[in-house]
């Protein structure tokens, strides 16, 4: 097997228990929907302060989205012993870590297409320019999962992991925010070239990453 | 393994080369150097900002470069681990130092506590990446599970702040133009207002390493202490009595 068709294995199976387990349809995307509501108590809806700052309030919950996405991605490896399992499949550390970061991206992109259908309609977005848009949040998600599933298993095996991934990662994926923010606000706006720039860090951002972590995911679950 | 990085007496050299370095900056900053026309006496807080501001980048630069001579094989060694976990904790600490004069300084010179403005937000963002990176340190583990897992995470964080620092950028730019480390590096201040600035530069570099040999010691001594703990823990086993408070606190 080559290194995709493992990374597809791997995905697979994250995904299939996914699909099972209904945690992300049923707790995580109406967290999501949940904190869209709590900003509009929080930033009084009338004053088109929601539509404004929609963007940025929107990936605000999709960082806290990602939190619990990776928490959960590695949950699942705690029980039953199933890192073992893992570390012991003969499954290349970079496939193992492509699919797990795939797997992630594909339920975070779930939870956006949702949480972009919950903006528009709660908030009163437009949204002007859609290439833009839809590759910086490509951009941006891929980035997220990487990084997402790095300081997942490095924090794998720790008790207070639960605690320690956002201290970790928060900080770590500030500009993904900035850039997605502004990609999102100048695409909303209907000036592509403004969005463009961002679009091109958050794609260098998600490279970087998913090298980095490919490079240090195997030696990283060995240890956990 | 190596129990120290300096022999005890080029500690106390450096030390005393500290202090000394410390009581000149103190004098110049203090009485020499004449108030800026413009800021006033605020200024002089600069001779503490700017070197504290080095020192952080100083001391994660050298993180950065323990935690990579640490994970690359042939040069291996618990030495690599503990000067980056030592170097990272001072680099925290005088980032904190950094915005804290800055933040101080910036209240009567720019009329806020604080501002949006590129370098404080990476500076800002910074002390966060490290501080996790600290935490990360603190979680009890086999000690090369643990230097290998930081060494990664301080990586991350070293890649990860010209990216932050870049994108801060184009978000947004208000803070002085550097006056000393400019490209053409000609320093356009004055000429005892420079000298202060280099003194501090020197008396923090000092402390640095002076600060880095202490931590250090403290960490192969702490490293002592948990092997002394868990042997203990293991010959009380081994005797059949109950584990005594202190091993089971090991353990744990």
């Amino acid at each position: 097997m080559n290194l995709f068709q493992e990374a597809a294995l791997v995905a697979g199976k994250d995904l299939r228990i996914e699909a099972r387990a209904r945690v992300i349809s049923q707790q995580i995307l109406p967290f999501g929907l949940i904190v869209l509501l709590l900003f509009a108590f929080a930033l009084d809806p009338d004053r088109g302060v929601l539509q404004r700052t929609a963007p940025g309030l929107f990936w605000v919950t999709v960082l806290l989205a990602c939190l619990l996405g990776v928490s959960r991605s590695f949950t699942v490896e705690a029980d039953n012993g199933a890192r073992d399992g893992l570390r012991l499949s003969d499954l290349d550390g970079s496939s193992i870590f492509l699919g797990k970061a795939i797997a992630l991206a594909v339920e975070l992109l779930v939870f956006e297409a949702l949480l972009t259908v919950g903006v528009v309609v709660l908030f009163d977005v437009h949204l002007a320019s859609l290439l833009p848009l839809a590759l910086g949040t490509v951009a941006a998600t891929v980035g997220l999962a990487a990084t997402g599933t790095l300081y997942g298993v490095l924090a794998a095996g720790i008790r207070a992991r639960e605690t320690l991934v956002p201290v970790l990662l928060l900080p770590v994926v500030a500009p993904v925010l900035l850039g997605a923010t502004r990609a999102w606000e100048a695409s909303i706006d209907g000036v592509p070239g403004d969005a463009w720039p961002w679009v091109a860090l958050l794609a260098i951002f998600a490279v970087l990453f998913v090298g980095i972590g490919m490079l240090a995911f195997g030696p990283l679950l060995e240890e956990s | 393994m190596s129990d120290r990085l300096m022999a005890p007496v080029a500690r106390r050299i450096v030390g005393v080369a500290a202090l000394l370095a410390l009581g000149a900056l103190v004098a110049v900053g203090l009485f020499v150097a004449p108030p800026d026309a413009v800021q006033g006496d605020a200024q002089r807080l600069m001779y503490l900002h700017v070197p504290a501001a080095w020192l952080a980048y100083l001391a994660f630069g050298v993180t950065a470069l323990g935690s990579a001579l640490y994970l690359w094989p042939r040069t291996r060694s618990a030495v690599w681990d503990r000067v980056a976990g030592a170097s990272a904790e001072i680099g925290v600490v005088f980032t904190g130092l950094t915005l804290l004069l800055g933040s101080l300084w910036g209240r009567p010179v720019w009329g806020v506590w604080w501002a949006w403005d590129a370098r404080l937000v990476t500076t800002a963002v910074l002390f966060f990446l490290y501080l996790g990176y600290l935490a990360l340190r603190r979680i009890p583990a086999a000690l090369d599970v643990r230097a290998k897992r930081c060494a990664i995470a301080a990586l991350i964080a070293f890649v990860d702040v010209p990216i932050v620092h870049f994108s801060v950028t184009w978000w947004r730019t208000l803070h002085q133009q550097a006056t000393v480390f400019n490209p053409e590096l000609d320093a356009k201040i004055q000429g005892t207002m420079a000298l202060a600035l280099w003194l501090g530069v020197l008396a923090f570099t000092l402390l640095y390493v002076y600060l880095l040999d202490h931590r250090y010691r403290l960490e192969v001594l702490d490293e002592d202490r948990e092997e002394r703990e868990l042997e203990a823990a293991i010959a009380d086993r081994v005797q059949g009595g109950t584990p005594s408070r202190e091993a089971v606190g090991a353990t744990s």
